[in-house]
């Protein structure tokens, strides 16, 4: 038996498995799983402080400058309530900055990174358990950063999310806790990406090929390569500007630059050049924000299609395609930025290609879907829905790649609707079906399927009614962070549409009250789980629900991919990744 | 079991609505007024045109895929269908029809729509800026150049009021740029913009074959007060323009005889 590999890791980590005490277990933890956990309730906080910031957007958008109820008090805003200009600028920069950095970004590789990968790969931990630990405990100073940015004088940056110079250098230490806390999400994610690559790389178990590895592992392992990859140019980035900010360079200043708040200005630089820096990483970051969802879609599908998932290798091609196009791709962030026009050209085509990468995952999850026997349980729902609105947020990206339609809808609604159909109907409907199709081996109960469904049917009905009319009012020319947009002769009619899309953003943010009690009453009240509750046949479904440390109670060898669903090979309509043949002569 | 297919039902059923409701949407927009805003240049057109391609061709993969994905929903619901689950890890053929049909595609539209970026940002006409446009936190400014048709010299025009006078139906160079932060210069009518970026210069040009006034927008977020960085743009016939013109210079030379230790600034 070739068991070498994972023995050979098992000394190092042994030592934890029995080290007692809260502060140990719970908090300052080495385990993977409780590492992933903190991630997924430090995330799903600041997810509803993100929703929260949103609906002071949506607010203002609806009723302008009239008092908002409640939160209008807690922004700390204008006369009794009134959202202020400056603090709507505020609620666009940090609702972005919140929902992209402390939000999407680490919960899908910090939580179901740090939780999955290992189970999946029939690993017993990371391969720098301490390094984890750190990366889940440098988010906390940025969390800190930004948290109290809100309170310092000024207010939280409202520079944008995208801090474009020279406007962002106009901010105060608001802008400065900005940078700050950027920086150190930065850390977080480098340290979490190297581990992920070293892990997937070095620590499977005996038998598990590349080519047997789940979607979801490959998918965090091409986003934990993009991480490393495009986080270092941020960093830099960020750097520049924290100097340019306190230390009166002038990389992105030009020359005999100057505002009425802010005579400083050494000058010589270019602000253009951030903006290319800034794009270098945020491209390749929005795939970080959806690959590993692509990943955990293809799971679920495949899982509750009973089916094996259609074209694994083209799905593996098409995400490493992904990433290598994502590098070349930034500029077209930049078409009416003033760059030369010529590269609008070439960028034009380079994002025109990435879409095809996209389109084959697409049709290969139908693919998957085509003669199987589709459960509907909650956690195929949201996965299917992923698929639905992917094809939205997947085509409307066609508008804005085209160079000469974007000099119209740049900076609009349309991309506003674009980017929430991608990350929010999108990636975050791939994290509620996540969460639903994982929490049995987070905490060994099921959560409630009936309510799950509830769910479901009113964040996808409600969230719809939220995003798509956001198309039209792109092609109205309707500009986003503008605080009051209706004295704009052109865009006065917008209004009872605007207040549509608030009530609908309201609804959207209470239902998911439904989802919170079902998440936290299912951790004492939901049945047990059992081992493998969907009948799938990933390892991670092989371990005990919740997995003790050390991950696995038997050696996990492995015989085949994850995706042997209705395999004719043997009686059951799955056939776990651990299971021997049935005639093990065949397998040598 | 009529319950089980209700429930079959409700869910294909629900998925359903994305492509009924999508298509919906675009066609009920046009009838509250929420669509293109009026073109009133000349190249709109075929701006306009460009996005109707778009829309139509992604439209039609749009209904097509979410059909596709409800009638699988529909179909293969584990509740009806008898038949065993395909066991099929993919097809090679099916791979490559479904990469190289997509691509050409792609590639098509991306060479489709050369010509138009090419005529809006790269090819601007021979001629001199009729006029300067000076984003500044927040207002547009504009600087005529005046009877001798040079730019900073002596007899130009400066305006802050954000109104911007043009003439109709005559091919205009604007030169662009910004005095302290990133602006972008919109004319949601002549679906133009440009940023502006300080220390930097741009052009924008355009012909405009309607008179009357039009709204300017800033569209790139430049502070608190970013939402009211409003100009209208106004676009006359040439004997009026000049007339305009004419007025402006005059009421300007008044207001340097009011001050007079300023006007030889």
């Amino acid at each position: 038996m070739s068991t070498v590999t994972a023995d050979t890791h098992a000394d190092a980590h042994g030592e934890h498995a029995h080290a007692g005490g809260f502060l140990k277990t719970y908090v300052f933890s080495l385990d993977h799983k409780i590492i992933g956990m903190q991630f997924l309730f430090s995330t799903l906080i600041w997810f509803f402080v993100g929703g929260m910031l949103a609906l002071g957007i949506r607010w203002q958008l609806a009723f302008p400058w009239r008092p908002m109820p409640i939160l209008g008090n807690l922004l700390a805003t204008a006369e009794g309530g009134q959202i202020a200009p400056e603090t709507y600028t505020m609620l666009v920069t940090m609702h972005a900055t919140v929902m992209i950095f402390f939000v999407i970004i680490p919960i899908l590789a910090g939580a179901f990174g740090n939780f999955l990968i290992p189970l999946m790969i029939g690993a017993e931990d990371m391969a720098v358990p301490v390094l984890n630990m750190l990366s889940y405990w440098f988010m906390w100073p940025a969390f800190i950063a930004m948290g109290t940015s809100f309170f310092v004088e000024g207010g939280a940056s409202q520079g944008g999310w995208t801090a474009y110079p020279p406007f962002a250098l106009t901010q105060g230490d608001g802008q400065f806790l900005w940078l700050t806390g950027l920086t150190l999400v930065g850390i977080s994610s480098m340290m979490g990406s190297v581990n992920y690559m070293t892990t997937i790389i070095q620590m499977r178990a005996p038998g598990m090929t590349m080519f047997r590895l789940p979607m979801t592992i490959w998918a965090m392992f091409i986003t934990a390569i993009l991480q490393a990859f495009a986080l270092p140019v941020l960093t830099a980035a960020g750097f520049m500007q924290l100097a340019d900010l306190k230390l009166g360079t002038g990389f992105f200043i030009p020359e005999g630059w100057t505002t009425n708040n802010n005579p400083m200005a050494s000058g010589g630089g270019q602000p253009l050049l951030w903006q290319h820096l800034f794009w270098f990483y945020s491209h390749p970051a929005v795939y970080i924000m959806i690959l590993p969802a692509m990943g955990m879609v293809s799971d679920i599908l495949s899982c509750f299609s009973r089916k094996p998932l259609f074209g694994y290798k083209p799905m593996v091609y098409s995400i490493s395609g992904i990433a290598g196009l994502g590098f070349i791709v930034w500029g077209h962030h930049m078409f009416v930025s003033g760059m030369n026009p010529m590269l609008g050209m070439t960028f034009m085509v380079s994002t025109m290609m990435i879409a095809l990468p996209s389109a084959i995952k697409t049709f290969n999850w139908l693919g998957t879907m085509w003669g199987g026997k589709i459960q509907f349980r909650t956690p195929m729902l949201f996965a299917i829905s992923f698929v639905s609105m992917f094809i939205i947020g997947g085509l409307s990206g066609i508008f804005m790649a085209a160079t000469p339609i974007d000099i119209f809808i740049h900076d609009t609604y349309f991309i506003v609707a674009h980017f929430h159909y991608v990350l929010f109907s999108g990636t975050a409907m791939a994290v509620f079906g996540a969460i639903y199709f994982w929490y049995p081996k987070m905490f060994g109960r099921m959560m409630n399927d009936s309510w799950g469904k509830v769910h479901f049917a009113l964040t996808f009905v409600l969230l719809n009614c939220v995003f798509f009319p956001m198309h039209v009012l792109g092609m109205t020319g309707f500009p986003r962070r503008l605080a009051d947009p209706y004295h704009y002769e052109t865009f006065r009619n917008l209004l009872p549409l605007n207040q549509f899309i608030s009530y609908c953003a309201f609804a959207l943010v209470a239902c998911q009250i439904i989802f919170v009690i079902n998440f936290f009453g299912s951790m004492f009240f939901g049945p047990r789980a059992g081992r493998n509750p969907w009948k799938s046949n990933g390892l991670e479904w092989q371990a005990p629900s919740p997995p003790g440390h050390g991950n696995f109670d038997f050696q996990p060898i492995i015989y085949r991919g994850p995706y042997e669903y209705g395999s004719p090979e043997v009686e059951d309509d799955y056939y776990p990744q651990t299971q021997p043949p049935p005639d093990e002569r065949n397998d040598d | 079991m009529a319950r089980r297919t209700d429930v079959k039902r409700f869910w294909s059923l629900l998925f359903l609505l994305v492509p009924i409701g999508g298509v919906a949407t675009f066609i009920a927009a046009p009838y509250y007024n929420i669509y293109f805003p009026k073109d009133v240049s000349e190249h709109g057109r075929t701006i306009d045109g460009l996005f109707m391609f778009i829309l139509w061709l992604t439209g039609i993969v749009f209904v097509v895929t979410e059909l596709a994905l409800f009638y699988f929903m529909w179909k293969y619901d584990e509740k009806s269908t008898n038949q065993p689950v395909k066991y099929s890890h993919g097809s090679h053929a099916i791979e490559l029809v479904w990469t190289i049909l997509p691509a050409a595609v792609l590639l098509f539209i991306a060479i489709y729509q050369m010509e138009a970026w090419a005529a809006a940002k790269m090819q601007p006409p021979d001629m001199k800026p009729v006029v300067e446009v000076t984003g500044r936190q927040f207002n547009w400014d504009f600087r005529y150049p005046g009877p001798d048709n040079e730019l900073y010299t002596e007899d130009d025009i400066v305006r802050s009021d954000g109104k911007l006078y043009l003439p109709v139906n005559e091919e205009v160079l604007l030169k662009i740029t910004s005095l302290d932060v990133l602006h972008s210069f919109f004319l949601p009518n002549l679906r133009l913009k440009q940023d502006v970026i300080p220390g930097m210069e741009q052009s924008m040009w355009f012909k405009a074959k309607e008179t009357g006034g039009y709204d300017i927008v800033c569209a790139e977020l430049c502070g608190w007060g970013h939402y009211k960085m409003k100009g209208r743009v106004f676009f006359l016939p040439r004997d009026k323009y000049d007339l305009k013109l004419e007025d402006m210079r005059r009421e300007q030379n008044t207001m340097r005889a009011e001050l007079p230790e300023e006007a030889d600034e």
